[in-house]
């Protein structure tokens, strides 16, 4: 095989490694806060944000808890640790939002919004998406936050959950992802700044789309959102995730934390959409996206399902994973990670099985180019009592070019004998002849690539939600098949 | 139709040459036959004329309709008329046979600035291609080749040129892999689409296919080039005496 690429890979990883489009920045003024981390200033972000003393107390424990633990390195991705002493763990816009009133909004932020295609005013969204926006660390604006109201649904920022709702947070939080779990997890609730809480009642099936989109702007600040999704028995929702960043050389750590809580019955549908800056072609700035997110099925017949799109970020660890507590129930893990460049990503998910009957689905799909390298790492462990629980995996890789590498680690553990796991994987590198043969038909370069790259994700991004299966394939360049065939 | 001169070709980035000089006419309504032992260059020669880049043209000229399209990508030539049959037809798993063929035929049809296809009379255009090989419709929705047996794959080619509807057809060793039946539907098909307007250049090892679609001329291709024209009675005199005698006759007429 020739050193050389050939044109039809070139046109592929341009095609993917599309430039960036919302490297931008926007002009800001913030508050003033210390760099570095210490009790003092964990205690002082807590005031800033006027928290209970439970909040704060929380924080401080979580402090000390992330002082005693060593940052993790068993991933398979090199890369600088960051610079702890020298973040910034809070970044707030010096105008206080009002976050009943557009108006308060700084007009730059809200520019940096509609620039992102996420205009914050609700009559110009789409219909049936509310949206959280959240800016470095703090979320901005939550629309129609009335019209869920009238249907019992709390949709609001996490900081305001603290004020309003304090018995939900308290009950709640840390309950999926203990403040110890990880070392990332431990620093989350030592800083997190905000995130969006939802709450969905008994028997209430959520009547819009929810969605959070996260922004980091200030370069120096780190992004820890935390994020509590709990949908109550017979409850459910589906709730989308979108991110993006500048482009700054120096790379930027966000580590958040999102747990999901579901009920008897209930149903939650986690999506995510992921496109932080990912670096320069010599792997300069991007962001560290370190990202501990877990559901728990505690209810009978509970449904958790993650779908993720991963296109972005210089390195991304992450695992979504779900705790299959009550009987019958079901969990989901549906992903495309896309590596270009010298991205890393070394993700997977866990699927822990301990009532009976539960099942659960993995459907996993990298496609890596450039000098990436994407690995998937998946756990299945079937505990001693989960009777006829059933698990499934597909990992499918797809190489584009020679310099790239992918790597799946599967880890399959069962304790009970009635229980089965069935795990396939799949390495492919899309070949000039697939590219060839679509051409002879008539079919131009680059429809073709959009072709074999979409069939390859098909069966996850069809999991995603309507409203954003389109924003999803724009994102892969890759034109959707006229109608369904 | 199409007109091959003193065609060189060599793997791109390398030295080695695989087609060393092949001349071809064909004229519309012509069938012709390629024969030739292994490895001469003859699926080479299909997708050098079909445009796939991992080969360089490095003397020569192909013509189309009197058009040089040498240089041409491999879809602008399937956009005049042009298709191959693959030897090995590949598999692309998630896209169905009926949205590659969709795609297919309306991009041709652009190009051609003729009328495009709605979904609903593509339908309807595909049902009545069935029949010409008596082709099951779940292989519309299934992946394109993605599982299909050795002449699943094979009646899935013929398939797509009823389709397409291309002028010329190279059809590489399409032959082999099909059961006897399975030959005569398929041989039945391509002499049902053949006509005065089309032409079609078949790449074979056996006598056998020839005796359900006549050629009109039978080339021998040898050590890169074509070194022996002749008629369907070239055919049979091969199948009786092999390669050797005629790589002896040819050493001999080299030498002269
Ligand atoms: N990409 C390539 N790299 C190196 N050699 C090649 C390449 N493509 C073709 N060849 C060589 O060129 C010669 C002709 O191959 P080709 O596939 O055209 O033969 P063929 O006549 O179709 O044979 P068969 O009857 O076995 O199908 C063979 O020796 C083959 O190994
Ligand atoms: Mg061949």
């Amino acid at each position: 095989m020739s050193e050389e690429l050939s044109d039809e890979v070139k046109a592929l990883e341009s095609m993917i490694g599309e430039e960036y489009k919302y490297g931008f920045t926007t002009d800001v003024e913030y508050e003033e806060f210390p760099k570095g981390i210490s009790e003092e200033i964990v205690r002082e972000l807590s005031a800033r944000k006027n928290e209970p003393e439970w909040m704060t107390d929380f924080r401080v424990k979580a402090y000390h808890a992330w002082k005693e633990m060593e940052e993790p390195n068993w991933f398979n991705a090199t890369y600088k640790s960051p610079d702890f002493e020298n973040l910034l763990y809070y970044s707030a816009p010096k105008k206080k939002p009002q976050l009943d009133s557009m108006d308060d909004v700084d007009p730059n932020i809200r520019e940096t919004y509609e620039k992102l295609g996420i205009p914050l005013e609700e009559q110009k969204m789409l219909a049936g998406v509310a949206v959280d926006a959240v800016f470095d660390s703090v979320s901005i604006f939550t629309s129609f936050k009335e019209k869920l109201a009238e249907a019992g649904v709390i949709f609001c920022s996490m900081s305001e959950a603290i004020q309003e709702h304090p018995e939900l947070v308290k009950k709640y939080l840390a309950s999926v992802v203990p403040v110890r779990d990880n070392f990332y997890s431990a620093l989350n609730s030592a800083v997190f700044s905000d995130g969006s809480f939802c709450f969905i009642p008994k028997g209430v099936a959520c009547p819009m789309e929810l969605s959070t989109y996260f922004r980091i702007n200030n370069m120096e600040s780190g992004q820890f959102e935390r994020t509590l999704i709990v949908a109550e028995e017979g409850a459910s929702v589906s709730y989308l995730e979108g991110c993006t960043a500048p482009m700054y050389d120096e790379n930027q750590l966000h580590a958040a934390v999102v747990e999901l809580v579901a009920l008897d019955d209930a149903d939650i549908k986690y999506s995510t959409i992921q496109n932080w800056y990912s670096g320069d072609e010599n792997g300069r700035g991007g962001i560290y996206n370190f990202v501990t997110k877990r559901g728990i099925c505690k209810g009978r017949n509970s449904k958790i399902s993650w779908t993720q799109l991963e296109t972005g970020s210089a390195v991304t660890l992450k695992y979504p994973s779900v705790i299959l507590q009550g009987d019958n129930s079901i969990g989901e893990f549906y992903s495309v990670a896309v590596t270009t460049k010298m991205q890393q990503a070394d993700t997977g998910t866990k699927m822990i099985h301990l009532g009976k009957n539960t099942k659960s689905t993995i459907i996993s799909k990298g496609i890596s180019a450039g000098k990436s390298n994407n690995s998937y790492r998946g756990e299945v462990k079937i505990g001693k009592k989960a009777h006829g629980s059933k698990n499934y995996s597909v990992c499918d890789s797809m190489l584009i070019g020679q310099e790239c590498g992918a790597h799946t680690f599967p880890y399959i553990s069962s304790e009970n004998p009635t229980s089965s796991v069935e795990h396939e994987a799949t390495t492919s590198r899309v070949g000039e002849e697939q590219i060839f043969y679509l051409m002879q038909r008539g079919i131009s370069e680059q429809d073709a690539i959009s072709m074999i790259i979409n069939g390859f994700v098909k069966d996850v991004l069809k999991e995603l939600p309507l409203e954003f299966a389109v924003e999803a394939n724009k994102l892969l360049d890759v034109k959707l098949e006229g109608s369904v065939g | 139709m199409l007109e091959i001169k003193n065609l060189h070709a060599v793997v791109e980035g390398e030295d080695i040459e695989i087609l060393k000089g092949v001349n071809l006419k064909v004229n519309a309504g012509e069938i012709h036959a390629i024969m030739g032992p292994n490895g001469s260059g003859k699926s080479t020669l299909s997708k050098v004329v079909s445009g796939h880049p991992e080969y360089e043209v490095t003397e020569g000229q192909i013509l189309f309709e009197g058009e040089d399209i040498t240089e041409l990508d491999a879809d602008e030539r399937a956009h005049l008329g042009l298709f191959l049959a693959f030897q090995y037809p590949v598999e692309v798993p998630g896209i169905t046979n009926k949205t590659l063929l969709r795609e297919a035929y309306n991009t041709i049809a652009r190009a051609n600035e003729r009328e495009e296809l709605d979904p609903l009379e593509f339908e309807d255009y595909l049902e009545s291609k069935l029949d010409v090989i008596e082709m099951k419709d779940e292989f519309l929705s299934r992946s394109i080749n993605t599982g299909f047996s050795g002449g699943e794959k094979k009646k899935n080619e013929i398939f797509q040129m009823a389709v397409l509807d291309p002028k010329l057809s190279f059809l590489d060793e399409t032959d082999s892999g099909l059961d006897i039946d399975a030959l005569k539907i398929v041989s039945d098909g391509v002499n049902k689409i053949a006509g005065p307007e089309k032409a079609m250049v078949l790449i074979t090892h056996y006598q056998r296919l020839l005796n359900y679609i006549k050629p009109d001329f039978v080339h021998i291709m040898m050590g890169g080039k074509i070194i022996k024209t002749g008629d369907f009675s070239l055919a049979e005199q091969l199948e009786a005496h092999g390669y050797d005698e005629l790589q002896k006759e040819f050493s001999l007429n080299g030498a002269q």
